[in-house]
């Protein structure tokens, strides 16, 4: 079937390890093509920038062109570049905007440097069509933890609470290596915890008591989470017990979705809306997924998730949004677009 | 009509030359903000020429070594400029740019060397007959280790005058002298692969800290 309706964008995100060339047309999806070099850092316990800069470099072309052929189009066809422009590892997201800008100026069309945040939001229309407007979208990976209102994916996203220290994902990572599980630590923590008990260790639940409540009602906190589990699991080594993996890993997994689960279904209450959306790596979680529904669902809330290849990093939700943006006719970057490490969720489009 | 540019040093430069002669060129230098002058210049260079992307068959770009930010930034341009337009991209070690532009203005007659900032105290160094054909390296040293009261070319002998006391020629790149160095395969051409010289900063992690 050939697709007709709306504009064909091509997408590019390499904020963090992932190289990834998304194509759209409109809502819908035509190639999704990406190169990841988290094998590389997988040894390090973590993302070495460098590593993945120089890794960026070389797929770049190679994942275009893949894009191109998946989608069954011609690079010359495109209506418009869209780029993650931060925020991300700087030298990482350097390699994408400057091919980004290389393609628009090569074909001659106009060049999107995007958030990637709303990204992560916008992503959702390619698989359950146009966004619920307003939504709380919660974003949770190894790189952020948010909580956004989001009234209009392209100029109205606006931050409810963040993480104060470490983001979900890190957690993750940090607790599948105190329990001798590879990088990156989410899906196996996922994994082992199927076997184990999620009540069996009573973990703390960060910013969830009154006083921290006050101050901090949509923040979160993993930091103190990684430490209990690690002083947990000292305790056992050191009084000779053998560490019950999937217990631990069960356990810790829900402490995270618990807090992450009630404070996105207090932020849509609080705010009366009616749609939550939770996207990044860690919405692949499928504790997370469950107990969102059943939270939302006791509200009359609706969550919608992305299936988990498009939660993770990946070049077809900055396509997505840039489909978005010419959709709604919104003005282009200018050639000198900066990477921006740090650039705030409340700029769309740089 | 090759479009040659470079940013393998605090230089962002750009030219175009239509086989005979530089057409425009522009230069800028500033070494944090490679990523924002590259395609906003090859765009001005266009322009100025009054020509449209479609006219360009050829690219060339400095493949360093330098700095792998900005490096990267040339790199990544070139390769997809190159894949879109589908024409071919010429790499050239860009301390063979800076030997050329010295040999062509004179500023060194006989045997020389070129040394440009690799930070950290160290420079990019290559040796070069009288005619500015390379003998030796690039490599990346302490100027210490190849202290010399020989012509020094480059960035790198300015940094460094207990070393290199005769500093000569151009500190910076020229796309100008690269396109020419291209059209007339006056130097060696190379894919478009970043000259790093460095391996990436990176330890094996060490066992979790212990919290209690
Ligand atoms: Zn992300």
């Amino acid at each position: 079937m050939a697709v007709t309706d709306g504009p064909l964008v091509l997408g590019i995100e390499t904020s963090c390890d992932e190289t990834g060339v998304g194509i759209v047309r409109g809502h819908t999806l035509l190639a999704d093509a990406v190169a990841s070099s988290v094998e590389e850092h997988a040894r390090f316990g973590g993302v070495v920038p460098e590593v993945a800069s120089r890794a960026h470099l070389e797929a770049m072309v190679p994942t275009i062109e893949r894009a191109c052929e998946t989608a069954g189009i011609k690079l010359y066809e495109v209506d418009a570049v869209a780029v993650t422009s931060g925020p991300g590892l700087a030298g990482a997201l350097l390699v994408g905007v400057a091919a980004a800008k290389a393609l628009a100026l090569g074909l001659g069309k106009p060049l999107y440097g995007v958030n990637h945040l709303a990204s992560h939001v916008a992503v959702d229309q390619l698989e359950h069509g146009p966004l619920p407007e307003p939504c709380v979208a919660m974003l949770v990976s190894g790189g952020h933890s948010s909580l956004l209102k989001v009234s209009d994916v392209t100029t109205g996203v606006e931050p409810l609470g963040a993480t104060i220290d470490d983001a979900a994902g890190e957690a993750f990572d940090k607790v599948a290596r105190l329990l001798g599980l590879p990088f990156p630590g989410g899906p196996h923590v996922d994994r082992a915890a199927r076997s184990g008990s999620s009540v069996a260790i009573d973990f703390p639940r960060g910013l969830t008591s009154g006083r921290d409540l006050e101050r901090h009602r949509f923040d979160f906190s993993f930091s103190g989470l990684k430490t209990a589990v690690a002083r947990w699991v000292e305790a056992r080594e050191r009084s000779g017990e053998p560490v019950p993996v999937a217990d631990v890993a069960a356990s810790f997994q829900e402490a995270v979705c618990d807090v992450l689960t009630r404070k996105a279904v207090d932020a849509a209450v609080r705010h009366g809306i009616d749609d939550i959306l939770i996207g990044g790596g860690v919405a692949a979680n499928s504790r997370l997924r469950v107990l969102a529904e059943e939270r939302a669902a006791a509200k009359g809330i609706r969550v919608r998730v992305p299936r988990p290849g498009l939660c993770t990093d990946n070049g077809a939700m900055v396509a997505a949004l840039g489909s978005e943006l010419v959709a709604r006719g919104r003005r282009p970057s200018a050639l000198d677009l900066p990477a921006d490490s740090s650039l705030p969720v409340t700029t769309v489009v740089v | 009509m090759l479009l040659a540019f470079d940013t393998a040093t605090p230089a962002v430069t750009v030219a175009l030359f239509d086989g005979e002669r530089v057409v425009a060129e522009r230069t800028m230098v500033d070494a944090m903000r490679h990523g924002e002058l590259l395609a906003p210049e090859i765009a001005a260079v266009l322009d100025e020429a009054g020509l449209v992307r479609q006219d360009l068959t050829a690219l060339a770009v400095g493949v360093g070594p330098g700095p792998f930010t900005g490096l990267r930034v040339g790199l990544v341009t070139a390769r997809t400029l190159a894949s879109v337009l589908e024409i071919p991209v010429y790499g050239v070690c860009t301390l063979d740019v800076l030997a050329a532009a010295a040999v062509d203005d004179g500023t060194v007659a006989g045997p020389f060397h070129v040394a440009t900032d690799a930070r950290r105290k160290e420079v990019y160094w290559a040796s070069y007959d009288a005619e500015g054909r390379r003998l030796d390296g690039p490599e990346v040293v302490k100027p210490a280790t190849v202290a010399t009261d020989g012509p020094v070319v480059g960035r790198g002998a300015l940094l460094y005058p207990d070393a290199f006391p005769d500093a000569r020629g151009p500190e910076h790149p020229s796309a100008a002298v690269l396109a020419r160095v291209v059209a007339d395969e006056r130097a060696e051409l190379l894919d478009p692969e970043p000259l790093y010289l460095r391996r990436p900063d990176i330890a094996e992690p060490h066992k979790p800290k212990r919290v209690s």
